[in-house]
């Protein structure tokens, strides 16, 4: 299926930024006539995976982050994160609920299991020492329904 | 956007305003503790009316508290927890954890939800 619109988004991983990410795929989002607990879904998606990016993917650093975004006809919108941080050795561990290679911040190793409650898909792709991307997909009922 | 606290003998009552994030969690966490430390208060209420966004960063912050708390016997209570933030609560099971309190009064957007009915009988229950 083709997309009917799309966006691109590409900002540095700040944490300040994570507000702005999240605010900025609601935004796009807001043309499917979202519910206001469709579009908490999505910001709270987005914000998990931001946030990976600039606690984990890039660490001590800060490296880019790369958004896009794209609207389908029967009302879906898939989103990818994408960064070139240190990649994640075994994606299938990383998303097990509690897991966290960052305890001593107080992560509490749930979001992969937030953005896996919140959308209808979740794919993860990682190489290690290249980066990761992970795609979001949610089909929106909107107020219609 | 922060942390109002307000101490009143043994308890603490933090009402946390804003957005909770991986961003805005720390100042947050800080002026928590700061605050039972210095006050020796032996019980925490976090208050959520005035949080208008929730992400993990928010159940790990709530984890950190309960920490806290039981590591000075101490008790958390959660309050206001309504909406979307009851949602990524409860996935965290964080009702297990902490003293989930029910609105003073009914919030607009507590019942928006549905199907979830079971969860107003669980809230008294502490566990752990
Ligand atoms: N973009 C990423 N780059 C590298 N590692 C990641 C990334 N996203 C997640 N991870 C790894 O997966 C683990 C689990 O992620 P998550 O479920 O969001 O929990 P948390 O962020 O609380 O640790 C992280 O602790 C980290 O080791
Ligand atoms: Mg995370």
């Amino acid at each position: 299926m083709k997309a009917i619109n799309t966006m691109k988004l590409q900002f540095e991983g700040r944490s300040v930024n994570e507000s702005f990410s999240r605010v900025a795929v609601a935004a796009f989002a807001a043309q499917l006539d979202p519910t206001m607990d469709e579009l908490a879904d999505i910001k709270t998606a987005v914000s998990e995976a931001v946030t990976n990016c600039i606690v984990h993917a890039y660490r001590q650093r800060i490296g880019i982050i790369y958004i896009s975004a794209g609207i389908y006809p029967d009302n879906r919108i898939v989103i990818k994160i994408k960064d070139r941080g240190c990649g994640i050795a075994d994606v299938k561990k990383a998303m097990e609920p509690l897991y966290t290679t960052a305890p001593q911040e107080e992560r509490a190793g749930l979001g992969f299991a937030v953005m896996q409650s919140l959308m209808d898909r979740v794919k993860v792709l990682s190489k290690e020492g290249k980066g990761t991307t992970v795609i979001l997909e949610r089909r929106l009922m909107g107020k219609e329904a | 956007m922060g942390v109002q606290i307000d101490l009143a003998d043994k308890l603490c009552i933090a009402r946390i305003i804003g957005d909770i994030d991986h961003h805005s969690a720390k100042e947050m966490r800080e002026e928590i503790d700061n605050a039972v430390t210095r006050s020796g208060a032996k019980e925490l209420e976090l208050d959520f009316r005035e949080v208008t966004f929730m992400d993990s960063s928010g159940i790990g912050l709530v984890m950190g508290r309960y920490k806290l708390m039981q590591e000075t016997g101490g008790k958390l209570h959660l309050v206001n927890i309504a909406g979307h933030l009851k949602k990524v609560m409860m996935l965290a099971g964080l009702d297990r954890l902490a003293i989930l309190d029910k609105p003073e009064r009914p919030a607009r957007t507590a019942n928006e939800e549905g199907g979830k009915q079971h969860e107003s009988d669980q809230h008294d229950e502490t566990a752990v």
